[in-house]
């Protein structure tokens, strides 16, 4: 059996160290990765992916390590990728997020990975979707995305999930305006936690009314809730919240919405399947260079450059 | 302090030193470096003159010892009158070991014991919990329930010693448990005299042995405070720390800065459950570090008196004098001590002790040499004390008072430690206070700084460490190493399952039931927690009850 | 415009005592070093400290202690490194290990021992050099 065999027959059986070894192919190994996917592809699409998001300091981490207790309370195995930036001066990382949840490392039906965002071929969204689908196929019923903040990057990583969870904290209202535009539109579920502060309703109703605003006429009306995560307060109602979107999505717009990550994801491979081809081809003969520098140059601008090239390619053809 | 004229002959003099003098100097023998600092990062000065403290007002700034604001020392005679308290921190094994050697003490006329627990003790869990293997009576006694403390205190009277205690997370428990000793031997509440660390605030972002969230650890401390201020008046409820701050990577103006703001913290909580700030006030007190820069931490040590007496004055409107009083305790920071070339140790623990004394500290406990080793030996133990008594009785610096005030140096470095800890001070305030500025990670992100600027310098040479990364020898330093015998966990979980088969069981439930109910309400938890130790409820199970009522925190970690 | 591969490194704190300058310092060293850093917090149990080794699937384990613990927990360590089939991961360790324990400790298989004084640098060459080439 070669190793990616191994790696393969492992993750289906749910071994952790191949599991383990499968992401890290996936991190190194795009080449590899791609065989790995396509392997386990089959044996995809049975977990609940949960995406949970929101800015330093509103109590995620701890929030999710409560999520896990109660999925593993009702019987369920749980997957986590934690998703933390590379530092872009240095290449390093600190993958700090898995530091509240060390608790449940030992817990056989837990597994929890740390990605750094690196500078991914395809992007760390990609990367993230595809250590989700390892996950999946090693029979997790549920996988949780965790990212920090909500840039741009963050939006798209988190777009991976099915439900996706945003979490504040009372008096993190300047971070609400921040972040408003990205995360608001995807919000399945939104959660003031550290609801023992003051201000909890204030929090409450600034986001309500922040919904309002973007209000779109939708068949699932995200609802706010209130936790309080270090004593577990609200988690149970938390979860009834996650799996009534889940069987929303099933019962209404679940296969519309499966089609439409299938699209995408479809439009996304061939983009940069078809991107890496060109620029290979062109490098082979040398022209990326040169049209490089006839870009330095400004002869011509970028846009003009790739239709050139097209045009020229696909015309050969 | 000065005339205008005789300034501004200064001046005049000193430019023309600038232009005549010392370029001469310089060209001839360049400076050292191009800057000269300090490690709170001021720059130092190439001389000081009555130019740098121009603004100073004698009275105002200085003043007399034993007069506000006590820059220049908390007593009219310091020490002329009595020396400092040397108090030498230590402890290990089981409660009889630590019995013996207690008693061993007070023979020799020691009336001050010091109590170190282990750290299953610290984190409040008993010792037979599964993370207490290996650990139980390693660093400290292993205290589990109030046998134990019986056991401690076996043949000591209670109103005849003081006893310091450094606990924080379970500090309510063991002063429970020593307040319960102190019944049973008929000694009244009123005569036990002692200290509690019992400062949680510093533990959240510095020494980080944690049990609870922060809004309930200022409670229990609040709780101590309050309980003390009115049933055990000759109590120090709280030691307000700063040296586990600088042990953390502080700075001196972070470590002088964040202790008075956790300070701060308390008296406001005190104030808010409705006592009078004359009434607590006095009985609170302080622990420092002293560390390398020697006139630094003088300066340090002056400018927190000084401050302190401020912010009780004018922030909280104390009017008892005693309230404005900082009484410290200062320790040589055990992270200056080197494990290569060990013997040196002795000469910077010397220096350090020399600016806590010339500092004006109450009390001091110097680190013996050995202790980047291992646990410190007999020997080491034995040199650590006499560096305090040949600085008290042979260096003639205890002679007068404060004999470094009106050094134009520690003058104008201790306005500048001040200044800079008042701009800390207000950034906080601007925060919402000390719980918000802990969870935005605000005082780790400070500290982590300054630990890993003052790390990169020494890797980079810009910081000499004698034996480290400048004048290294090959060298194996034979050094007798203390290992605590295996037995004493056995000996110890042993003793704790037979409490719990020949206890009362039924009463302890009650009493841990009772305890549950009461710290869901907004009470003082001290007289039930006392009730329960009574009841031979273990420091385990005590917490384990406030765990599931105010939940377990795990520190927030800033890197 | 693959990226190469990063060294991923867990720091872990086992005993109780809460000593974390030096861990935090060494994390930040290595994580400026372009290495990706997993960091456990403090008080983390053997069984933690490995199962999370092998779910972040690292390429070096830096242990640090300042309990005195080391000669209880290190042998669970490696054990149960070598029972989860960990054997090619580089363990290293730091804080206050007497010299005279360090050969008991090597013959368990720990590499590298950095006391106090060590600079950081010499534990990132250490890592560089030494961690375990995967493909």
């Amino acid at each position: 059996m070669s190793e990616i065999e191994e790696i393969v027959q492992g993750v289906l059986a749910g071994d952790r160290r191949s599991i383990a070894k499968a992401i890290t192919v996936i991190e190194n190994n795009p080449e590899k990765a791609r065989r790995i996917i396509a392997s386990i592809y089959p044996h995809t699409g049975k977990a609940h992916v949960i995406g949970v998001t929101g800015p330093g300091g509103s109590g995620k981490s701890t929030l999710i390590e409560k999520i896990i207790r109660e999925y593993r309370r009702r019987g369920k195995t749980v997957g986590v990728v934690a998703v933390d930036p590379t530092s872009p001066f240095t290449g390093g990382a600190f993958l700090g997020d898995r530091i509240r949840m060390q608790e449940l490392s030992v817990d056989e039906g837990v597994f929890i990975r740390s990605m750094a965002t690196r500078n991914y071929l395809g992007g760390i969204a990609r990367a993230t979707k595809d250590a989700v689908k390892v996950l999946d196929a090693s029979g997790r019923d549920v996988v949780i995305v965790e990212t920090v903040g909500a840039g741009q990057s963050e939006v798209e990583i988190i777009k991976v999930a099915q439900t996706i969870v945003v979490v504040f904290a009372p008096g993190l209202g300047d971070e609400i305006q921040a972040i408003k535009a990205g995360v608001m539109e995807i919000g399945d579920i939104f959660v003031v936690n550290k609801a023992d502060r003051e201000n909890v309703d204030k929090s409450v109703m600034d986001i309500r009314a922040m919904l309002q605003l973007s209000n779109k006429e939708q068949a699932w009306t995200p609802p706010v809730l209130k936790t309080i995560a270090l004593t577990g307060d609200g988690v149970a109602k938390l979860i009834e919240k996650i799996e009534e979107h889940r069987r929303f999505l099933e019962r209404e717009a679940g296969r519309e919405k499966a089609r439409e990550k299938a699209e995408t994801e479809l439009v996304e491979a061939i983009k940069e399947k078809v991107a890496s081809l060109m620029i290979e081809e062109l490098e082979k003969e040398g022209e990326f260079e040169s049209y490089l520098q006839k870009i330095l140059r400004r002869e011509i601008d970028p846009m003009s450059a790739a239709e050139k090239i097209l045009k020229k390619k696909l015309g050969g053809c | 302090m000065f005339d205008k004229e005789e300034l501004n002959r200064i001046i005049k003099e000193r430019e023309r030193w600038e232009k005549t003098t010392l370029p001469k100097w310089v060209s001839r023998r360049p400076e050292r470096k191009s800057e000269f600092k300090n490690l709170s990062e001021i720059p130092i000065k190439r001389v000081y003159t009555p130019e740098d403290i121009k603004d100073m007002d004698y009275t105002r700034d200085l003043g007399f010892p034993g007069e506000y604001p006590f820059t220049r020392g908390l007593h009219a005679t310091m020490y002329r009158g009595r020396l400092w308290t040397m108090r030498q921190f230590s402890g290990y094994g089981t409660a009889e070991q630590t019995n013996q050697r207690f008693k061993y003490l007070l023979k020799e006329g020691e009336t001050g014991l010091s109590i170190a627990f282990d750290y299953p003790t610290i984190r409040g869990y008993d010792s037979d919990h599964p993370t207490a293997k290996g650990e139980v009576g390693v660093c400290g006694v292993a205290v589990s329930s109030l046998k134990d403390m019986e056991v401690l205190f076996d043949g000591i009277p209670l109103d005849k010693v003081t006893t310091s205690m450094t606990i924080n997370g379970p500090a309510a428990m063991l002063l429970a448990m020593y307040i319960a000793v102190g019944d049973k031997q008929g000694v009244p509440r009123e005569k036990l005299g002692g200290t509690t660390q019992n400062d949680m605030l510093k533990e959240f972002f510095a020494q980080k042995l944690i049990i609870f969230p922060p809004k309930p650890s200022v409670k229990l401390v609040t709780d101590i405070i309050e309980y003390c201020a009115k049933n055990l008046p000759k109590w120090n409820p709280i030691s307000i720390s700063g040296y586990h701050i600088r042990e953390a990577g502080a700075n001196a103006v972070q470590e002088l800065a964040f202790t008075l703001y956790d300070g701060i913290t308390y008296v406001e909580s005190c104030l808010e459950r409705g006592m009078k700030v004359d009434e607590f006030a006095p009985r609170l007190s302080f622990f420092f570090s002293a560390h390398n820069d020697f006139f630094e931490e003088i300066a340090k040590f002056r400018a927190a008196r000084r401050l302190w007496a401020k912010i009780m004055r004018e922030r909280f409107h104390a009017k008892n004098p005693r309230s404005w009083w900082m009484r410290m305790h200062v320790q040589t920071a055990g992270f200056t001590l080197t494990a290569q070339q060990p013997l040196n140790n002795i000469i910077r623990v010397t220096i350090q002790a020399l600016a806590a004394v010339l500092g004006g500290t109450q009390s001091l406990h110097t680190n013996s040499f050995d202790e980047a080793l291992a646990l410190p030996s007999e020997q080491a133990v034995r040199i650590a004390l006499r560096t305090q008594q040949i600085i008290a009785h042979e260096s003639g610096i205890a002679n007068t008072i404060d004999p470094l005030g009106g050094s134009y140096y520690v003058e104008a470095l201790t306005n500048e430690m001040e200044e800079k800890a008042m701009d800390y001070i207000q950034k906080l305030d601007d925060m919402g206070g000390a719980i918000p500025a802990i969870e935005k990670g605000f005082f780790q992100k400070e500290i982590a700084d300054s630990a890993y600027k003052y790390q990169k310098e020494i890797d980079e040479k810009e910081r000499i460490i004698v034996g480290v990364n400048e004048y290294k020898i090959e060298e194996k330093y034979p050094i007798e190493i203390l290992r605590i015998d295996p037995k004493v966990e056995e000996e110890q979980v042993a003793r704790l399952q037979k409490l719990r088969r020949e206890r009362d069981n039924r009463k302890v439930k009650e009493a841990l039931e009772k305890l549950h109910y009461e710290a869901e309400k907004d009470v003082n938890l001290m007289p039930t927690i006392i009730e329960a130790v009574k009841s031979y409820a273990t420091l385990g199970e005590i917490c384990d009850v406030l765990r599931d009522v105010y939940g377990e925190y795990r520190e927030l970690i800033v890197i | 415009m693959h990226g190469e591969r990063k060294i991923r490194v867990l720091i872990a704190k086992p005993g109780l005592d809460s000593h974390d300058r030096g861990a935090k310092i060494v994390a930040r060293a290595l994580r400026d070093a372009g290495m990706e850093v997993i960091y456990t917090g403090l008080r983390q149990t053997p069984e933690q400290i490995v199962e999370t080794a092998l779910q972040e699937d690292v390429d070096v384990i830096g242990l640090s202690i300042l309990s005195g613990a080391h000669n209880t927990l290190f042998p669970r360590i490696m054990e149960l490194l070598k029972q989860k089939g960990l054997t090619d991961v580089l363990v290293v360790a730091g804080g206050i290990i007497p010299d005279e324990d360090v050969p008991e400790l090597e013959k368990l298989g720990i590499k590298g021992f950095f006391g106090p004084g060590t600079p950081t640098d010499k534990i990132v060459q250490f890592i560089f050099e030494n961690a375990p080439k995967r493909s």
